[in-house]
């Protein structure tokens, strides 16, 4: 008779993990959360604001942030990742390869002053590369556990064998760069996998001229931008002259429907560019905005009453048609050439401002994740969801997610992990 | 109220450089100490972490401290964490008080450090003359019922009570019509898979079957009665009344399709909707070869503003397989916007295209034109209309509220939606939850779905249900109402504007009565009441008086 663990894995600390992890524990059913980065919240944390309420992400996040590292169910496993699987549904190995941190986590209480004294400027990953964090840090300043870390790619002592100035100014000695890297062993029931999404690069997309023209920048980067904790504390400039930008662009289906890039639909893009220019419009009501668009989708509850209030409130400009090409003025303005359909005339317009908004697309070690679980991954590597099941794998007892089995916002992902809940509940509850 | 001497400590959180940065932490400690009652005064540089928690700790015993004050951040993410460490110690959660002058201090004046501090000071004062008067509450223990009842046997419904069922869950199904299977049973076959609607239909021996779950059909909800944990739903079937007890309701009532009769010159005969061809394609009875949809019929418009979500896709896999039946037909769509997002979805589309499926987008100021024969279409591409000519002309009619709606909302005291969907909790967060404890939604009820859609909801709406009724007791929140009824004149204002329902009349006493474990504490009703007849606990108003007069009212 095979073992029943009352216990199950989340892979993946975002938005879907958190609530698959928060309803198990709940449920009473105790839950190892594995996060690969140093702290949990995923792309919910990037986001400045949420459509259609425009709340902001962080203020609605936090709490649930707290929750998970407070809740006696939930064991949280930063800079963690899983490196093998074995087993089968209500008793699975699973094998874990935990990062050593540097920062001793009972000791470290995020006080800050190891940052203030770290010599190294690094791009910050967290805010899209567009200021500099140190070499010892946080993710983001709400980050929980809200415990430093150490980079070992660009800490001096690492690098250069010098330095150790975190650790002569930690008061509370957490520092500790004797920690290793460790592999631990859990025992779980069922496997939840939400390991969300990555970001279509569109350098590949030569013609928009993104990473050429300093005004032209992706919508995860416009987030970070308009952000009041973000690189220009809220005040939106333009990367070229930090000048107040007045007309914006956004393009959708950067990446997107698009046969030679990700045949896919992204989803979310045609709600999140109304909610970025509604934002940008509330910053600065002198912002007059355009979104070029193939088919507005917006079919989810009050949305398409949100893209209403787009066009009515917040003179947004939808203009159908796909842009052929970006090119750019001697005053770096970027110009978008498109078709205009009404009159099938090729046309230009100057934008101070343009926002790509690019796919979303697999992980990029999806494929290495799918084969150490064992589960299917689709034509286009998201992991592979039953049809009219969507948490079901292709495995017994492992289940899936939010947006790493296909693009999805939050409101998807957030019932999507509930109903992975269930699913996993299902297992190691029967009778 | 004891006569105890009032003890206050105050802890003042540095949170590394977000407020000691910005406010002058040192002054506002020493400031801290000259208000009354407080006998304890310090700066942590992270209260919230383990190190400043000891600290409250410690210094309620070794202070004899009996109201603590944390000035940090928001009492939203934070001040569970303190009222608990306050628990530990052994002091009532309730005689915690906290201080927000982090979010709506330190980083709304950083450019401004002094008067920052001038304004913790007056924020902290507050904070101090409220705690003076703080008492303790309890919080209350509820028991549950540990079984579920879900309303509604479409698809998902019987897929949440599935789940529950397999969790071990015993489940009520409650079901107007005569079977099960809601509107799975009228259709053809389902995408993106294109098998038969019939396979998902199995679910329904699998319900009928679990020993865990109670079916019944043909009966009609004649009132429903109780709270979280405790719910009681009277059902009326073959003249029977019965009674069935709750820890937990789900909502899955589904939705119907508008009537088509009076849109695009409808006759069901050769201009029939969406649903009348999936009829038609189950008997194989079709045999033309022009054929014609036009989507949005009687949506997005002035009337029914939204989109419904699941006609594209229907439109899309209905000519699909009429192409399929006879690649020689031509199948137009006439649209507006397709709604095929995802990886499935829009590969499907593309396959539809791909098959010489015509597409032609249409604008709502220029709809298209039924003449005998054919449609006239202004296509903005062309810049011109077209004619499209049809032998079959199909119509995509939105999926609307049930009738019933309005009254079900009633008898579980939910909200609906302008359009008379179901309204969640909260769009982004808790999508299949109702403000109202325990009661939960999934499906078209809440949101035109397609099955996929309405079985991962269900499933969502199952998992939720299953965190209540898993536990044994519910602790419900000690911060509640409480109406005085000598003040109360019976005006009903506080029962009206509850966003809990948890407010009502007591028939046998005639008197307004506020039920403890539904009410939140969100204090509306006390900011009704035209006679002050409300105590909010926690935020009575002497509190709150006592906190403007320190500030430089009254």
């Amino acid at each position: 008779m095979s073992k029943n663990l009352k216990r199950v894995m989340v892979i993946g600390g975002g938005i879907a993990g958190i609530q698959a992890s928060l309803d198990l524990a709940e449920r009473g059913i105790k839950v190892e959360l594995i996060e690969k980065n140093a702290c949990i919240g995923g792309r919910m944390a990037q986001l400045d604001k949420t459509f259609p309420t425009n709340d902001c992400s962080i203020c609605i996040l936090a709490p649930k942030l707290a929750e998970c590292s407070r809740h006696p169910n939930i064991t949280l496993h930063t800079l963690s990742e899983v490196k093998n699987l074995s087993g089968q549904p209500r008793n699975f190995n699973v094998k874990i390869f935990k990062k050593a941190r540097y920062v001793k986590e009972d000791e470290c209480i995020n006080c800050g002053l190891c940052i203030e004294k770290c010599p190294m400027r690094v791009d910050d990953e967290f805010d899209m590369k567009l200021r500099k964090r140190r070499a010892i840090y946080i993710d983001y300043v709400q980050g929980v556990p809200s415990i430093m870390r150490i980079d070992r790619k660009n800490c001096l002592l690492f690098t250069k064998d010098a330095c150790r100035i975190c650790e002569k100014v930690c008061e509370r000695e957490a520092i500790d760069f004797d920690q290793k890297d460790e592999e631990l062993e859990l025992n779980v029931g069922s496997i939840i996998v939400a390991t969300g999404y990555d970001i279509f690069d569109p350098k590949t997309l030569g013609s928009l001229g993104y990473g050429r023209y300093p005004n032209v920048v992706t919508a995860l980067e416009f987030e970070r931008l308009i952000c009041a904790s973000g690189p220009l504390d809220g005040h939106l400039k333009r990367p070229s002259d930090k000048n107040d930008p007045k007309k914006l662009a956004f393009i959708n289906c950067v990446g997107s429907r698009d046969i030679k890039n990700n045949p896919y639909c992204s989803s979310c893009c045609c709600m999140y560019t109304t909610k970025e220019a509604m934002i940008a419009y509330e910053h600065d009501n002198e912002i007059d905005t355009s979104i070029f668009y193939i088919d507005l989708r917006a079919a989810g509850k009050g949305f398409r009453e949100y893209i209403q209030r787009g066009c009515d409130d917040y003179a947004i400009k939808y203009i159908k048609g796909k842009v052929a090409k970006i090119l750019e003025d001697d005053q770096k303005n970027p110009l978008i050439v498109y078709e205009d359909i009404t009159t099938s005339q090729v046309k230009q317009l100057k934008f101070d401002l343009v926002i790509l908004a690019t796919s979303m697309i697999p992980k990029k070690d999806a494929g290495n994740l799918a084969k150490i679980l064992g589960i299917k991954i689709n034509d286009f590597n998201f992991f592979k969801a039953n049809s009219y099941q969507p948490q079901i794998s292709s495995k017994e007892g492992i289940f899936l997610c939010g947006a790493c089995r296909e693009p999805m916002d939050i409101p998807s992902s957030v019932v999507d992990a509930s109903g992975a809940a269930a699913k996993a509940a299902e297992i190691v509850m029967r009778g | 109220m004891s006569d105890e001497a009032i003890r206050i400590g105050v802890f003042i959180c540095h949170c590394g450089t977000n407020i000691g940065g910005v406010l002058d932490i040192p002054e506002l400690t020493e400031y801290t100490k000259t208000l009354p009652n407080v006998v304890y005064s310090a700066a942590n540089l992270y209260t919230c972490s383990e190190v400043g928690l000891s600290e409250i700790r410690e210094n309620i015993k070794e202070h004899n401290l009996n109201r603590v004050i944390v000035a940090s951040c928001s009492p939203r993410t934070h001040e569970p964490l303190f009222r608990s460490t306050c628990q530990e110690a052994g002091l009532n959660p309730y005689l915690f008080e906290m201080v927000n002058i982090r979010d709506q201090d330190s980083w709304v004046h950083m450019k401004e450090p002094e008067k920052g501090t001038e304004k913790a000071k007056d924020l902290i004062r507050m904070g101090v003359y409220k705690a003076a008067l703080l008492e303790s509450l309890e919080k209350m223990q509820v028991s549950v019922i540990p079984s579920a009842i879900v309303i509604g046997g479409g698809i998902a419904g019987m897929n949440a009570a599935l789940n529950l069922a397999n969790q071990n869950f015993k489940v009520s199904l409650i079901e107007k019509d005569s079977e099960l299977g809601g509107l799975l049973r009228y259709l053809n076959k389902v995408y993106p898979t294109n098998e038969d609607a019939s396979n998902l239909l199995e679910t329904r021996n699998l319900v009928e079957n679990h020993k865990k779950i109670d079916v019944y059909k043909s009966a009609v909800i004649e009132k429903i009665e109780g709270y979280v944990g405790n719910f009681k739903v009277i059902i009326l079937q073959n003249k029977k009344i019965i009674e069935i007890e709750a820890g937990a309701i789900i909502v899955a009532t589904g939705a119907k399709a508008l009537s088509p009769e009076g849109y695009y010159n409808y006759n069901g005969k050769n201009i029939i909707s969406q649903l009348e061809l999936e009829g038609l394609l189950k008997e194989n009875s079709i045999n033309t070869n022009n054929i014609t949809m036009i989507q949005c019929v009687g949506c997005r418009n002035e009337e029914r503003k939204y989109c419904s979500n699941i006609c594209c896709m229907t439109a899309l896999k209905n000519a699909i397989l009429l192409k399929e039946q006879n690649p020689d037909a031509n199948v137009t769509i006439i649209f507006r916007d397709l709604q095929t997002q995802g990886v499935a979805y829009e590969e499907y589309y593309r396959r539809a295209r791909e098959m010489g499926i015509l597409f032609i987008n249409y604008l709502p100021e220029k709809p298209p034109i039924i003449k005998k024969d054919h449609i006239e279409v202004y296509n903005e591409f062309m810049n011109q209309g077209i004619g499209v000519p049809y032998d079959l002309l199909v119509l995509s009619m939105p999926l609307i509220a049930n009738e019933d709606s309005e009254q079900l909302a009633k008898m579980l005291k939910v909200p609906l939606e302008e359009n008379n969907f179901f309204l969640e909790a909260h769009v982004k967060l808790r999508p299949v939850d109702f403000a109202t404890d325990g009661i939960f939604v999934c499906g078209s009820a809440h949101w035109p779905a397609d099955i996929s859609e309405s079985i991962s909801q269900s499933n969502a709406a199952a998992s939720r249900a299953s965190t209540i009724i898993s536990k044994e007791m519910l602790e419900v929140e000690g911060s509640t109402a409480e109406i005085n009824t000598d003040l109360c004149v019976g005006c009903e204002a506080c029962i009206k504007i509850c966003p809990y329902s948890a407010i009502s009349r007591d028939e046998e006493t005639d008197t307004v009565v506020v039920n403890k474990v539904v009410c939140k504490g969100c204090g509306v009703c006390g900011a009704s009441c035209p006679q002050n007849a409300i105590t909010i606990h926690h935020f009575t108003s002497d509190q709150i008086t006592a906190e403007i007069v320190t500030y430089g009212g009254g």
